[in-house]
C-alpha cells in the first residue's frame, strides 16, 4: 500500500466512513464547484468611489505610500515625481505589461524604464496590479511575463500601478474575477496579495519595515472615467 | 530535536529565575495582547467570522480524505508533484531526496513548524545540503542553534543585546566595531546577509498556511518577504505542509485570513499572502522550475474522530500562547519540544505520547484566556482536562497527587464523614495559622506554599452557609405565598413588594 492510500485509509477508518458514500461525495463537489461566499465585512461594501478612498485610507495605515491621478496617460509624470521627491536616480524597471507599455513614457526622457525580470540589482520595480481590495488596502499582483513576480520583491522600491475600476470591495469579488479570467479551478502560478512594505518585529517585537521585500511600497491610482 | 518536555518543571524554575529571559518576555504582552484586542473590535463581524471559521474546517475535516484527494488532483494537473509522508522520517527523505535530484547544495527557508516538528534542518545538515533560515527570527535561533520559542515568533525569548553579540560572532567578515545597538541596524545587517544566501539556494523550502483543494493551491503568509524569495529564486519549491492545512475554495481561504492575521500579531492582513500553484509556467520569466508538495500525517490521523479532533482546527497564530499566564512567565523553551504554550499542551502528547509529556497539560492555570481568544474557538482547557484523564489512567502522574485524589475520593463518597473532616481541617488549620491567618508549610503540598502562602479558611464552610442560605429563603417564600403569590418566584415576590 502506497503512504496516500495508508493515510486517506487511516483518515476513512477514523471518521467511520468508507469513501464511496454518496452523500460526502455530493457535498465534497458542490462546494467546489459551487463555492459558498459566506459572510462578508460591510467595511467594503461601497461604490466605486469609495471603494478607491477606501483603498487609499486602509493603504495608508500599512504604510503604503499612494497617489492619485486622473487617468493613464499620467502615470509616467507621477513615477517621475515620486523618484524625484526620494532623491532616486530616474530608472525602472518593469515587466511587459501591455498597460504599461503604452504609456506615454516619451513625456519623461529622463525616464528610463528597462523591461524584465530582477535579478536583485534594481533600485525600483514597477508593476501592474490586477486588482485591488479595499478592505484592508491590499493589492493583488498576478505572475508572468507581463508583471514577474520578483520585481515586487527584489527592489528596494516597489511601484503598483492600480486601476481604480479594478478595486473590489472584497477578497471574494476578486476570486470571482480570477475564475471568470482563468476558468474554474484555475489560477496564475503565483497569486500575491500585499498589503503594505515588507516588515519584521521579531527583534523585541519591535515593527521595522524592510525585512527582506523593498522598504517602500507606492500604489498609483489611476481614477480613469466613472462608472 | 532533543525533548526536555519531561523536565518541565526544572525547566519552568530555571526560566523563572533567568532574568534576561523574563526582560524578554515582557515584550509578548506588551507585543500582542492589546493589538489582538484592537484588531479585533475593528471588525463588527469578528466574533461570527470566528464560527464561520470553525464551522470551514469542520466540514473539511469531516471529509478530510475527499479534499485531499482533490488538492491532490488540481496540484498535479497544474504541473506540479504531491508527495505523501506517514512519518517525520518519510518526509525528511522524501526532501533529502528532491534536494539530491538537483545536486543541491543549499536550502533556503521560511519559516515552518512543520519542519521543526519533523527536524528538518538537522538531517539535511547530516547529508550534506545546508539549511539556511531566512525568516529573521528563525535566522536569529539557527545561529544560536536554538529551537523556537513562540510559534510565530521565534526569536521572542531574546533581547536585542543577545542578537547584538550573535551577529558580531557570526558574521565575522563584517567590521568587529560596527554599532549594534538598534534593532533596525540588526535587520539591515541580516537583509544583505541573507539577499545573497536567497539568490544563492538551489532549492526553497516553505510551509503552508492553507492548501487550496479548489485549485491545488499553497498558500503562505508572511510579512517580511523571505517566502516569496525562498520559492520564486531557486529551480523548486518544496512545500511541507500537513494534512490538516487543506481547506476547499478559495472562499474559505479568505474567511479564514480574516481572523489569522488578527488574532496572531493584530495586523489586520499580514504584508505578504502569497497563493502558488505549480511552477513556472511557459512564457514566466522567474519562478521555480519545479514544485513539490510533501503531505506530512505524523500522528494527525489518529487525532480524527477522538475528542482531540478539534485540535485539528488549529491555524497555528499563537494568540493562545499570546494570552496564557503560565506562556508570560516561563516562555517556550520550558515546554520542551516543538510548540509550545496551550496549543503545545494539547498537541506535543498527540505527537510525542503522553507518557514523554505530560507536565504539559498539567501546566495551565485553566484562566480560559486561549479558548477565549482562539480564532477556530479550539476548547483548549476541555482538551488539556482529557490528557490529564488519560494520564492518570495510565498512572503517569506522580504518587502523591494520586494519593491524595484517591483520599479525597474516599471522603466525597460519604458526605457525613467529608463534613466532619472538612470541619476538623479547617479547625486545625485556624489554630496553626494562629493571628496571621496563613500557613506556610504544609503536608503533601510543601511545592504549594514554596512560593507563597495558604490563607486559612475563615467563617463557616459553603455547606453551611449553604443550607442556612436554603433555610432563609424557604421561610422568605413562605411569607411571600401568604398574600396570595405564587410561593416558586420569591426574586420576583421580592421585586414587587
Amino acid at each position: 500500500m502506497t503512504a496516500r492510500d495508508a493515510i486517506l485509509a487511516r483518515i476513512r477508518r477514523s471518521l467511520g466512513t468508507s469513501g464511496s458514500d454518496i452523500a460526502r461525495r455530493a457535498d465534497v463537489s458542490d462546494r467546489l464547484q459551487r463555492p459558498p461566499k459566506g459572510l462578508i465585512p460591510l467595511r467594503g461594501q461601497r461604490d466605486r468611489a469609495g471603494r478607491t478612498d477606501l483603498f487609499a485610507a486602509e493603504a495608508a495605515k500599512v504604510s503604503t505610500t499612494v497617489a492619485r491621478v486622473a487617468e493613464a496617460g499620467d502615470v509616467p509624470a507621477a513615477i517621475a515625481d515620486y523618484l524625484r521627491a526620494k532623491n532616486l536616480p530616474q530608472v525602472i524597471r518593469a515587466g511587459a505589461d501591455p498597460r504599461l507599455a503604452d504609456l506615454p513614457w516619451d513625456t519623461q526622457p529622463q525616464l528610463t524604464v528597462s523591461a524584465g525580470p530582477s535579478k536583485g540589482d534594481d533600485l525600483v520595480g514597477l508593476s501592474h496590479a490586477f486588482a485591488g481590495v479595499a478592505e484592508t488596502g491590499t493589492l493583488v499582483l498576478t505572475s508572468g511575463a507581463d508583471n514577474p513576480t520578483t520585481l515586487a520583491f527584489l527592489p528596494e522600491y516597489h511601484l503598483v500601478v492600480l486601476d481604480a475600476a479594478d478595486i473590489a470591495g472584497d477578497y471574494e469579488a476578486v476570486w470571482d474575477r480570477l475564475r471568470a479570467i482563468y476558468g474554474k479551478g484555475e489560477m496564475p502560478r503565483n497569486l500575491n496579495l500585499i498589503t503594505g512594505p515588507s516588515r519584521s518585529g521579531d527583534i523585541e517585537q519591535t515593527i521595522l519595515l524592510g525585512a527582506h521585500g523593498p522598504r517602500s511600497l507606492h500604489v498609483i491610482i489611476v481614477e480613469g472615467a466613472a462608472e | 530535536m532533543q525533548i526536555t518536555s519531561p523536565a518541565f518543571k526544572d525547566n519552568a524554575a530555571s526560566a523563572l529565575n533567568n532574568k534576561t529571559l523574563q526582560k524578554a518576555l515582557l515584550n509578548v504582552e506588551r507585543g500582542f495582547i492589546d493589538k489582538r484586542a484592537k484588531a479585533a473590535a475593528g471588525l463588527p463581524e469578528f466574533e461570527r467570522l470566528r464560527d464561520d471559521a470553525r464551522d470551514i474546517k469542520n466540514h473539511t475535516l469531516a471529509h478530510l480524505d475527499l479534499y485531499l484527494d482533490a488538492y491532490e488532483r488540481r496540484v498535479t494537473a497544474s504541473g506540479g508533484h504531491v508527495h505523501w509522508a506517514e512519518t517525520a522520517e518519510d518526509a525528511r527523505a522524501i526532501i533529502l531526496d528532491i534536494c539530491r535530484s538537483l545536486k543541491a547544495k543549499t536550502i533556503t527557508k521560511s519559516k515552518s513548524m512543520v519542519a521543526e516538528e519533523i527536524d528538518l534542518n538537522d538531517y539535511l545538515e547530516d547529508h550534506g545540503v545546508r539549511p539556511v533560515e531566512t525568516d529573521l527570527g528563525e535566522y536569529i535561533i539557527q545561529i544560536r542553534h536554538e529551537p523556537p520559542s513562540h510559534i510565530i515568533a521565534p526569536a521572542v525569548h531574546l533581547t536585542k543585546e543577545q542578537v547584538a553579540d550573535d551577529f558580531r560572532r557570526v558574521h565575522g567578515h563584517l567590521d568587529p566595531k560596527r554599532n549594534l545597538d538598534e534593532p533596525v541596524t540588526l535587520l539591515s545587517e541580516a537583509r544583505t546577509v541573507l539577499r545573497e544566501q536567497f539568490l544563492a539556494a538551489d532549492v526553497g523550502l516553505t510551509g503552508a498556511n492553507f492548501l487550496v483543494a479548489e485549485t491545488g493551491t499553497s498558500v503562505i503568509v508572511t510579512n517580511e518577504g523571505n517566502g516569496d524569495l525562498t520559492q520564486t529564486l531557486p529551480k523548486a519549491h518544496i512545500v511541507l505542509a500537513s494534512i490538516e492545512k487543506v481547506v476547499p475554495t478559495l472562499d474559505d481561504v479568505a474567511k479564514i485570513m480574516r481572523v489569522l492575521a488578527r488574532s496572531a500579531t493584530g495586523q489586520e492582513m499580514s504584508v505578504y499572502t502569497t497563493f502558488s500553484t505549480g511552477p513556472r509556467r511557459e512564457g514566466d520569466l522567474d519562478g521555480p522550475g519545479e514544485y513539490h508538495v510533501v503531505i506530512l500525517d505524523n500522528g494527525r490521523t489518529a487525532m480524527l474522530g477522538t475528542e482531540f479532533q478539534d485540535m485539528l482546527r488549529c491555524i497555528r497564530c499563537g494568540a493562545c500562547m499570546n494570552h496564557c499566564p503560565v506562556y508570560h512567565a516561563v516562555g517556550g523553551h520550558a515546554y520542551g519540544w516543538v510548540y509550545p504554550g496551550p496549543m503545545g499542551a494539547v498537541l506535543t502528547p498527540t505527537l510525542i505520547g503522553v507518557d514523554n509529556s505530560g507536565h504539559l497539560p498539567n501546566a495551565s492555570t485553566f484562566c480560559g484566556r486561549c479558548e477565549s481568544v482562539c480564532p477556530m474557538r479550539i476548547p483548549l482547557p476541555k482538551m488539556m482536562r482529557h490528557w490529564r484523564e488519560r494520564e492518570f489512567e495510565k498512572h503517569l502522574g506522580a504518587a502523591v497527587p494520586r494519593v491524595a485524589v484517591r483520599l479525597w475520593a474516599a471522603f466525597a463518597r460519604r458526605p457525613l464523614l467529608y463534613r466532619l473532616m472538612v470541619g476538623a481541617a479547617s479547625t486545625a488549620m485556624r489554630l496553626i495559622g494562629g493571628k496571621k491567618g496563613r500557613l506556610s508549610s504544609m503536608l503533601l503540598a510543601g511545592g504549594w506554599v514554596k512560593h507563597r502562602d495558604l490563607a486559612v479558611p475563615t467563617g463557616r464552610t459553603f455547606i453551611d452557609q449553604w443550607k442556612a442560605r436554603q433555610d432563609d429563603r424557604e421561610a422568605a417564600g413562605h411569607a411571600a405565598a401568604k398574600p396570595g403569590h405564587a410561593a416558586a418566584k420569591p426574586g420576583h415576590a421580592g421585586a414587587k413588594h
